[in-house]
């Protein structure tokens, strides 16, 4: 029997050895002093076509690898790209972009005004089906054809020779600017796609692109770039290769940031975050969005909008930020966050201020006006979050705050798994709902146009005509000021009638070493490394 | 045996028509749909996207065309991964949950039994004790504890392995490690408590009073008889680890194919659903008809076909 | 050949109880007199009462719930105060893991359970029966093992919410009880069934059948207690695995709802601050461990005291 084990024993240790003993070229380390940059981009991505691809992780790879007639600053205000100038017309409804002079695609094939026409009917065609189209209804003509209604000739974007394309808009859009920078607004290589339209992008060999950067390899969880020397900004690139890993597990991207095998993360796990800011290497990224929950306003009790309003003000909003959150997001006393300059350039949030605020007497006393005082009689309710253990931890904390600050007692948690928590969203069939929003684009309106009376986002089933009216005026107009008072006057009524009930501002909190500067960080998502370098 | 052996493959294929005609249904049943997102898309848009998989076609139709092109070996696009196939995602990410599994599966089976073995032959004593509190501990420790553990004491204490990602030998050890856990200490049990079986039998007795040699007993008698459950075991064992752990992939960035047997759910990627399910399901019911075989060869006395049919 | 009539005594009932040295026990009765015998079996029985009992009345003694929260007291270690420390939101950690002590027990328990009894007997039946009967039998199971868990899972809770909208979907710890129920019993019909196809055809269970013994006497009394060692390993093994099970479960939204939580649940809460909060994940992971282990040694116990060729 000994000789069994004994024999067993050397199996082992042979094959440790076997595993550990021929340890080959992991990839990450290169010789010499070569710049290189590891992000951990979070994922896997979904579709590496442009036009197809809906996700942030995916913004961040296209970023790099391809640029469109903009590109968004820092602030997040568009700067001019692969156009040069822009010209305006007086009604604001005709925009002709000029292109840089000798642009090249990746290949080195020329790359002309004629190929931002044929990529933008080939986002809209009906046939391909592409979630984000609606990014590029602003242009006349787009909605109808992306809808089967209308014809390809008729989506109003011309290229007019070589390097001019015009662009005639349904109305006036003062952000069209930032929009071209969209990724559904980028170019792309038609022969590539002429060749294999379904696979075409699904490999870095067939990939062409037009960035800072080229993808030269992707597998197994890994993308590799290098500078793309026919940029025509190539001198403003620095780094000489970047590697992108996929490590979705938040836990394990953090360990591989402390033992230095990836420069940046992608997030961080919330309830590090304190011992993380010790190392001084979190860094907390702004980020456009609210996380709020929702009432369905249809059915008692919540169709009481005092009732809403005594929930919504019986939250200890810098409790959650600073003790449950903890990640540097600001308590929410509003709806639209901050982050969006008006025309001024005062911050939209700033000029609007608060609505309410914490006033637990307040609360108690609406609640009383509804017909519970100090929550007796409250029939109960529900709160609704998709699976997460920081949803949980926030519907935990505001239970308890509710309890306490009200008296409510019988407030039950559910949570659901997420394609089943959007159908219950949908269908209206939940009473209180955790819900988040991020900007689209940076204007107030990607955050006010889903209260519409039957929109699609509008859970809530909010409807009110003074609000919609307003909405329509909104996009009519193309005095900029008159735009953004009417703005305050929507977010105004929303606040008045709370069917949502704001609870913090998003950020981005993220680690970074210290080495890595110049990357630009784009508040509606996605993180850009053009300029980026090491320090050494 | 050949006419068993055609009605144990006939009966195959209709469980696995069985199973992709539940997963079908279930799948349809539940909330959500592939193109569902919490910014909700126009429906205009919504419309294209269901023309252009054929999803705006009635249930039954888009049934017998999936049946259809299944039997031609076509799983059909990925509605999530765009532009990608579910046969191109099974034949990207399976070799190296293959890699993964077998290796896991090796480190299971030899130390598994091995240790049972011993602590069979040793009840009562030392031996005995040492393994089978750190089978306790195997069986009690789950993979997502012993994978993080891992990473924490081998990558960040340590240094000595990468903590995550795919390519090297080195990035083996860990989810290799973490996966075997639970299955070394199951089958070191289920070893020692059969070996235990057969040599407290009386033929046992008899064959040592014989004066065959212990050993030798030990091979012919008590492992060969005790291996019976390990490998009754191993069969969904191995169907289950070849396919990949999601949450063994997720700790360690393992580019395997578990992942996606969890996520396609949650993104009701229908296509991939069912291809993944199909793939499992003919792993599965292939292995245990080898177990069922391999039964016969360890102890020719097993009849599978009844005896008196 | 003739016998004398006078050679024959008639026996009265007197004088078969005479005859009869030891008294009639049955085979329970003479497992619980063996385990009765093993100290460290009994030392996990009696271990696994106390938790019981701590689980059931240990909450009333405490001066917090499992849902107060106190942001000032957050994430601290053990003290004489909160001797497991508090959580994140500042709830008592020790308090949280005697109510995690009431789901998680229940699961284990009634997933063994249905473990041990579905699963022996579908496993039983199909491996003595053979054949075709086995063939349908076991191809059920594969279809059963092959459909996705998580379908399952997700239809459950969306008939759960069908049918009692009040609970949410959650219905408290029925659903996950079904859940496991569903799946949890084919490994042990499997390892059963491959036990019986074996023993069914050594020379005790050959012996019973040639003098008549009824085949459900044959299966039951004769052939699985003879594979009871796996049995026993099996029905031990899915104690942690429905735990974790619940966890996962009760993470997609089936089962209990927050605050309320399983030590499956904390523990895997306490995975993402690790690094942080180590207590977080010791205390209900050593309390799952520990559980184990006495249910491991009480298993062992059982499995010699269960095994037919012990009995004297």
């Amino acid at each position: 029997m000994r000789k069994f084990t004994f024999t067993v024993l050397i199996l082992l240790i042979g094959m440790t050895l076997l595993i550990g003993g021929c340890s080959g070229d992991d990839g990450t380390t290169d010789g010499g002093d070569a710049m290189v940059f590891r992000y951990n981009v979070g994922t896997e991505p979904e579709t590496m076509d442009p036009h197809l691809s809906t996700g942030i992780p995916e913004a961040t790879i296209m970023l790099q690898i391809y640029e469109g007639l903009t590109r968004l600053n820092e602030d997040g205000l568009p700067e001019m790209a692969l156009a040069e100038s822009v010209d305006v017309s007086d009604d604001s409804m005709v925009y002709t972009f000029h292109l840089r002079d000798g642009l090249v695609w990746s290949n080195g094939e020329s790359l002309t005004a004629e190929d931002f026409e044929k990529s933008w009917k080939r986002a809209l065609s009906p046939e391909l089906a592409a979630d984000y189209a609606y990014m590029l209804w602003y242009i006349k003509g787009a909605e109808a054809y992306n809808s089967g209604e209308g014809s390809v000739d008729d989506v109003m974007v011309k290229a007019l020779d070589e390097k001019t394309l015009e662009v005639t808009l349904e109305a006036p859009t003062s952000f069209f600017e930032s929009l071209v920078a969209f990724k559904t607004y980028y170019p792309l290589y038609q022969p590539a796609i002429e060749a294999d339209p379904e696979g075409w992008h699904t490999s870095a060999d067939t990939i062409v692109g037009n960035g800072p950067f080229k993808l030269v390899s992707w597998e197994q969880g890994k993308m590799e770039f290098v500078p793309n020397d026919n940029y025509y900004d190539a001198e403003a690139v620095v780094l000489d290769r970047m590697v992108f890993s996929m490590v979705e597990n938040e836990s394990t991207e953090l360990t591989m940031f402390e033992t230095g095998e990836i420069d940046m993360t992608h997030t961080v796990p919330g309830q590090e975050i304190p011992r993380l800011e010790e190392t001084g290497e979190l860094h907390i990224l702004p980020y456009l969005g609210t996380y709020y929950y929702i009432f369905q306003i249809e059915e008692s009790p919540m169709d009481d909008v005092n009732v809403r309003k005594a929930l919504t003000l019986a939250i200890d909003r810098e409790a959650i930020v600073n003790n449950v959150t903890q990640g540097g997001q600001l308590p929410a006393y509003a709806y639209v966050p901050y982050g969006i300059p008006e025309p001024d350039g005062v911050d939209f949030r700033e000029k609007g201020g608060d609505f309410f605020s914490y006033d637990i007497e307040e609360a108690q006393s609406l609640l009383a006006e509804a017909g519970y005082p100090g929550g007796e009689g409250f029939p109960s309710v529900e709160i609704l979050y998709n699976t997460s253990e920081m949803h949980k931890m926030i519907a935990e904390a505001i239970q308890e705050m509710w309890k306490q600050n009200l008296g409510i007692e019988n407030v039950t948690l559910t949570n659901q798994e997420w394609g089943v928590y959007l159908d219950t969203r949908d269908e209206g069939a939940f009473q209180i709902a955790r819900a988040g929003w991020i900007g689209d684009y940076l204007d107030p309106y990607t955050f006010l146009d889903m209260w519409m009376t039957g929109s699609g986002n509008n859970n809530s089933r909010f409807s009110n005509e003074e609000y919609d009216s307003l909405l329509k005026d909104v996009r009519m107009t193309d005095d900029e000021v008159a735009r953004m008072e009417m703005m305050h006057r929507l977010e105004e009524i929303l606040m008045e009638e709370m069917p949502v009930c704001p609870i913090y501002y998003y950020t981005d909190p993220i680690m970074i070493k210290d080495h890595v500067k110049g990357y630009v960080n784009i508040a509606t998502g996605g993180k850009d490394f053009k300029a980026a370098y090491i320090e050494q | 045996m050949l006419g068993y052996l055609i009605r144990r493959l006939l009966s195959a294929i209709f469980a696995i028509w069985v199973v992709i005609t539940v997963t079908f249904i279930f799948m349809h049943l539940i909330p959500g749909g592939p193109f569902q997102t919490e910014k909700a898309i126009p429906e205009a848009i919504k419309e294209n996207i269901e023309a252009r998989y054929k999803l705006d076609q009635p249930l039954h139709i888009q049934y017998l065309d999936y049946l259809g092109n299944v039997v031609r070996g076509d799983l059909g696009p990925s509605y999530k991964y765009r532009g990608q196939t579910v046969n191109d995602i099974i034949s990207e990410r399976f070799p190296v949950s293959l890699q993964l599994g077998l290796l896991t599966f090796v480190i299971a089976i030899v130390l598994g039994m091995g240790a049972g073995i011993v602590a069979a032959l040793y009840q009562g004593r030392m031996p005995d004790y040492i393994t089978m509190f750190f089978s306790t501990v195997g069986i009690s420790v789950p993979s997502f504890i012993l994978g993080t553990l891992l990473m924490y004491v081998f990558a960040f204490r340590l240094g000595l392995l990468p903590a995550a990602m795919w390519g090297t030998p080195q990035h083996v050890i860990m989810p290799a490690v973490a996966l075997a856990g639970l299955p070394t200490a199951f089958i070191a049990r289920l070893t020692r408590s059969s070996m235990l079986d057969v040599l407290n039998q009386d033929y046992m007795r008899t064959a040592l009073a014989k004066g065959l040699s212990r050993l030798r007993i030990i091979w012919v008698h008590a492992v060969k008889n005790a291996i019976i459950p390990v490998i009754t075991y191993s069969g969904p064992l191995l169907a289950a680890i070849l396919t990949g752990s999601f949450i063994v992939e997720n700790i360690f960035a393992v580019p395997g194919l578990g992942k996606h047997f969890v996520t396609s759910i949650y993104n009701r990627d229908y296509t991939v659903i069912l291809g993944l399910t199909i793939f499992y399901s003919i792993l599965l019911i292939g292995l245990n008809m080898f177990v069922d075989f391999a039964y016969t060869l360890i102890d020719p006395r097993i009849k599978l076909t009844g005896g008196k049919e | 050949m003739q016998y004398p009539k006078e050679l024959f005594v008639r026996l009265t009932e007197k004088d078969v109880q005479a005859e009869i040295i030891r008294p009639s026990i049955t085979y329970w009765q003479d497992a619980w007199r063996r385990l009765k015998k093993n100290p460290v079996a009994m030392i996990s029985l009696i271990f696994i009462v106390f938790l019981l009992l701590v689980a059931l009345f240990g909450p009333y003694f405490s001066p917090y719930s499992y849902s107060d929260q106190d942001f000032d007291r957050q994430n601290q270690g053990p003290s004489i105060e909160h001797p497991f420390g508090t959580d994140s939101l500042g709830r008592d950690q020790l308090v949280r893991v005697m109510y995690g002590a009431r789901i998680s027990l229940s699961v284990g328990f009634v997933a063994s359970l249905t473990t041990f009894i579905i699963g022996v007997i579908y496993g039983g039946i199909s491996g003595y029966a053979g054949g075709r009967v086995d063939n349908i039998m076991m191809r059920i199971v594969d279809i059963l093992y092959s459909i996705p868990f998580l379908l399952w899972v997700i239809m459950l809770m969306v008939l759960f919410r069908e049918i009692f909208p009040a609970t949410g979907g959650g219905a408290g710890l029925y659903s996950i009880f079904i859940a496991l129920g569903l799946v949890f019993w084919l490994p042990m019909a499997r390892i059963v069934r491959g036990q019986i196809l074996s023993l069914k055809e050594q020379e005790f269970a050959l012996a019973a059948q040639t003098i008549g013994a009824p085949k459900w006497k044959i299966l039951f009394r004769h052939l699985i207690p003879n594979a009871m060692g796996p049995i026993i390993v099996t029905a031990t093994l899915s104690i942690p695995e429905a735990i974790f099970s619940e966890a996962f479960l009760s993470f997609i939204g089936l089962g209990v709802s927050a605050p309320m939580a399983s030590w499956g649940m904390l523990a895997s809460d306490a995975l993402s601050s690790l690094r942080s909060f180590p207590h977080l994940l010791m205390f209900p992971a050593l309390a799952i461990s520990v559980t184990l282990l006495a249910f491991n040694f009480l298993g062992d116990g059982l499995q010699d005291a269960l095994d037919p060729r012990m009995r004297k």
